[in-house]
């Protein structure tokens, strides 16, 4: 389940702002990196995170959701690409859609932006095991206190509610089919879904009842922004902030200062230069160095 | 000093005909520990409820008297205010416990009162430490057990330190281990921290010893406050279903004073000489193995295995055979696999390893009766041939979600039971909430079944329930069976899961009537021995 639990790593350790910040500057390294050497890089980065986190086992359970994702993405842009010059495949005269001519800088370039995806969801994915949801929306609640709480309900309650929702979904399973409809037929499934969802949102609704009343009793009503915290930074809080403010540096230059160049049309231009073999080096060793000092991770 | 006062208090909720409340006049002083005594839908939840605010403030509804909570009018301070001064615990943890990390639980409240860092780090300390629930501070809620929810929640009403605290029947939901805990921790807190409480419980033998006073309530009305020895003289005349098992034993013997906790029977017993302290203090018989092939096996487990991928084995190796017309309790603390074993009987789980047979169709109920009810008449949910064999023909127009919660158990029980009797009964953990009567009615339906062929297999932490209505008992830990035998053996000679009579009297009695019995012989024997 892709859910928070606080394990003894560094980035469990850090500080929720600071593991959001590594998080959000992984994501802005994917978003502004083109060059697929780097991407691949950062994917490799995010992995190694994942596994100084802890979290590699689940994270890999998201692998079938990204190829599905993923592949899609490529084959959408291999066929509707009518740009790049490398034929592999021609598909012949296609009516409306023109000449399907498959070409290889449409498939680079798909195969790009579905890596962009793929490692897009496992950083957040990442985020959402390592960073504690609570102590995130707190300084949130800082802000707007509402929308924070709500969204803190939120992350609590979904699961609850879909536990329900199996709970009455098992219930369903041990009634005795009802006479003269045999269990498994359409008609039945249909009949067991519609009520399986009337029953489910009326427990949802008997449930925010009872949490409504225990808000009231935690002054709910008369709420003020939660305290400002002044917890000292600790080295993991330093080291991931440092982290996450270097991958942002080394990203923002290499769009503006195209350090590692990379085109897809018309034809595909990949030049081997000392900056892409030294930011590949450089951005999983910044991701993964705040992962090498283990002490003081245990809660 | 008064620290909350109900003064002539009556209450009607929305679109309802009965008051919930009828001049309600009592007053809680600090530092007292109450136990509010009554069966279910008496007005003891709705007490409660009025002495937080929620009544009237969040359920609407007409409202009359005073109360005050400190002082404080609830009239004029709704619940966000009072909330400084009263925690509230209700039955269900999963319903009370909004954020996703204990700590944070535990904040909230401090926060939204606009406590300061300093006030706010140290009140959630102290709530772990006096709790016991530091080491799970930084633990998601969802991961702990229901027992550690509860206390989380108990945490979280305690952070501000409050100083009236009110239980709606906390320890429902937990096994008898957890339930005694969290009686202890309550009075701990009461003793330490000067806490009043005031806990609404069914199960008053867990609680009587540590109470003050006991307020029993009836309709809506309180028909007796008093001290729990007297509470108990009361109840024998009056409300005899509130005794606790050792009190009715006493009474059926005609031995006073009626012993408010399992101690205080032993010392009047001790008094009397009447106490064996061989066998009373003698451990648990080694059960005796169950007769094989008396009957036909209407359930049969050979070898049974149910292991998590990447996860614990919930069951293991598990054997059984329940024969038809045979009722057997299945015992042990939480997560001791009994949901598991009766899911696998049903069907609703596969063994990984192992073989399972039946008779034929085993109809299951599980733990939450709602879960059962999807339509908005109770005519919809069975047919009329079922609702009439439960006594429920007279409700067939009502909507099954307004139903008192031993009437949704028997619709429940309808629902899974409707058409060809099945060849097992499978119930897991049918008396939460339950009060002494309605378990006595399930009880007794339960044994009807048997009689009528039926094998019925009950998962219950219940200890006086499975006296009530097994013959048989199967205690379970970590998904073994640690002990099998007749339910005499099973439930006596232990600390946990032994019924109080056996606690009072050792392996000699399970039952107040056996123990009463036992006690009649052992007058009789004395009055001889004075005789020669």
């Amino acid at each position: 389940m892709i859910a928070y639990t606080r394990r003894a790593t560094p980035l469990h350790a850090a500080r929720a702002g600071a593991g959001a910040a590594y998080a959000c500057a992984l994501a802005l390294a994917v978003l502004l990196i083109d060059n697929p050497v780097l991407l691949g890089a950062i994917a490799l980065g995010t992995v190694g995170a994942a596994v100084g986190a802890g979290v590699a086992r689940p994270l890999l359970r998201l692998v079938p959701t990204i190829l599905i994702v993923s592949i899609p993405i490529v084959v959408v842009q291999v066929l509707v690409s009518r740009q790049g010059l490398t034929v592999f495949a021609r598909l012949g005269n296609l009516g409306p859609f023109g000449q399907g001519d498959l070409t290889v800088e449409a498939l680079v370039y798909g195969v790009v932006i579905a890596l962009k995806v793929a490692v897009l969801m496992l950083a957040t994915a990442l985020a959402s095991m390592t960073v504690d949801p609570d102590e995130l929306l707190r300084v949130y609640r800082r802000l707007a206190f509402r929308p924070a709480l709500t969204a803190s309900l939120a992350t609590r309650m979904v699961p609850v509610l879909l536990d329900d929702a199996r709970r009455l979904a098992e219930a369903q399973r041990t009634r005795p089919p009802a006479p003269g409809v045999a269990r498994g037929s359409r008609m039945q499934r249909m009949r067991d879904a519609g009520r399986l969802v009337h029953a489910s949102v009326a427990g949802a609704l008997d449930r925010s009842l009872d949490v409504a009343a225990i808000l009231e009793l935690r002054g709910f009503e008369g709420a003020r922004s939660a305290p400002r915290r002044s917890r000292p930074r600790s080295r993991h809080d330093l080291s991931f902030m440092t982290a996450a403010l270097l991958l942002s540096g080394l990203a923002i230059a290499d769009r503006i200062a195209n350090l590692a160049p990379f085109a897809t049309y018309p034809l595909v231009h990949l030049p081997a230069r000392a900056w892409t073999v030294a930011l590949a080096a450089a951005l999983p060793a910044l991701m993964l160095a705040p992962f090498l000092d283990r002490r003081g991770v245990a809660a | 000093m008064t620290l909350l006062e109900l003064d002539r208090v009556g209450y009607r909720y929305p679109n309802t005909a009965v008051p919930a409340l009828r001049d309600v006049q009592v007053a809680v002083e600090a530092g007292e520990f109450v136990v509010l005594a009554g069966h279910s839908g008496q007005g003891k939840s709705t007490l409660l409820r009025a002495a937080c605010g929620l009544v009237p403030h969040f359920h609407g509804g007409e409202f009359a008297g005073r109360v005050r909570l400190a002082g404080l009018d609830t009239r004029e301070h709704g619940p966000a205010q009072l909330g400084a001064l009263v925690g509230v615990l209700f039955q269900d943890p999963e319903s009370q416990l909004v954020m996703n990390t204990v700590r944070a639980e535990l904040a909230l409240a401090l926060e939204n009162r606009g406590g300061s860092e300093l006030q706010v780090a140290r009140g959630v300390e102290e709530a772990a430490l006096a709790l016991g629930i530091e080491s799970l501070l930084d633990r998601p809620v969802r991961e702990l057990s229901g027992g550690e929810k509860q206390r989380v929640a108990l945490g979280a009403a305690l952070a501000g330190r409050p100083r009236l605290l009110l239980l709606d029947e906390p320890t429902s939901q937990l096994d008898p281990v957890a339930g005694d805990e969290l009686i202890g921790l309550l009075r701990r807190l009461n003793e330490e921290w000067d806490v009043a409480v005031v806990l609404a419980e069914h199960r008053l033998e867990r609680c009587l010893a540590v109470a003050d006073r006991v307020i029993a309530m009836e309709g809506g009305r309180i028909v007796h406050d008093g001290e729990p020895g007297a509470f108990l003289d009361w109840a024998a005349s009056a409300a005899p279903a509130l005794q606790t098992p050792a009190a009715r034993m006493f009474a059926q013997v005609g031995l006073r004073p009626p012993p408010v906790g399992v101690r205080q029977a032993r010392a009047v017993l001790r008094t009397h000489g009447l106490l064996d302290p061989e066998t009373s203090a003698a451990p648990a018989p080694a059960p005796k193995r169950p007769a094989r092939g008396r009957g036909s096996a209407a359930l049969e487990l050979r070898g049974v295995w149910h292991e998590i991928p990447r996860g614990p084995a919930i069951l293991r190796g598990v054997s059984l055979r329940v024969d038809a017309g045979e009722t057997v309790a299945l015992m042990g603390r939480n997560g001791a696999g009994k949901s598991t074993l009766l899911r696998h009987a049903a069907g609703l789980m596969a063994p990984t390893r192992g073989k399972l047979s039946s008779a034929g169709r085993v109809a299951l109920l599980l733990q939450n009766p709602s879960d059962y009810l999807l339509h908005d008449r109770v005519a919809d949910e069975a047919d009329a041939e079922t609702l009439a064999r439960e006594g429920l023909a007279g409700l067939a127009e009502r909507n099954p979600r307004d139903l008192s919660g031993g009437e949704r158990q028997r619709l429940a029980l309808a629902i899974v039971t409707a058409g060809e009797p099945p060849a097992v009964l499978a119930l897991d953990e049918p008396t939460r909430g339950m009060d002494r009567e309605a378990k006595g009615r399930l009880a007794e339906r339960l044994r009807a079944r048997a009689r009528g062929g039926e094998a019925v297999l009950v998962a219950t932490h219940d200890s006086e329930f499975a006296a009530s209505c097994a013959e048989r008992a199967i205690l379970m830990a970590e998904g073994r069976i640690l002990a099998d035998g007749p339910v005499a053996d099973v439930l006596s000679g232990g600390w946990y899961f032994a019924t109080e009579t056996a606690r009072v009297l050792g392996p000699a009695g399970l039952r107040p009537e056996e123990g009463a019995a036992l006690l009649r012989a052992r007058m009789a024997g004395t009055t001889q021995e004075l005789l020669a």
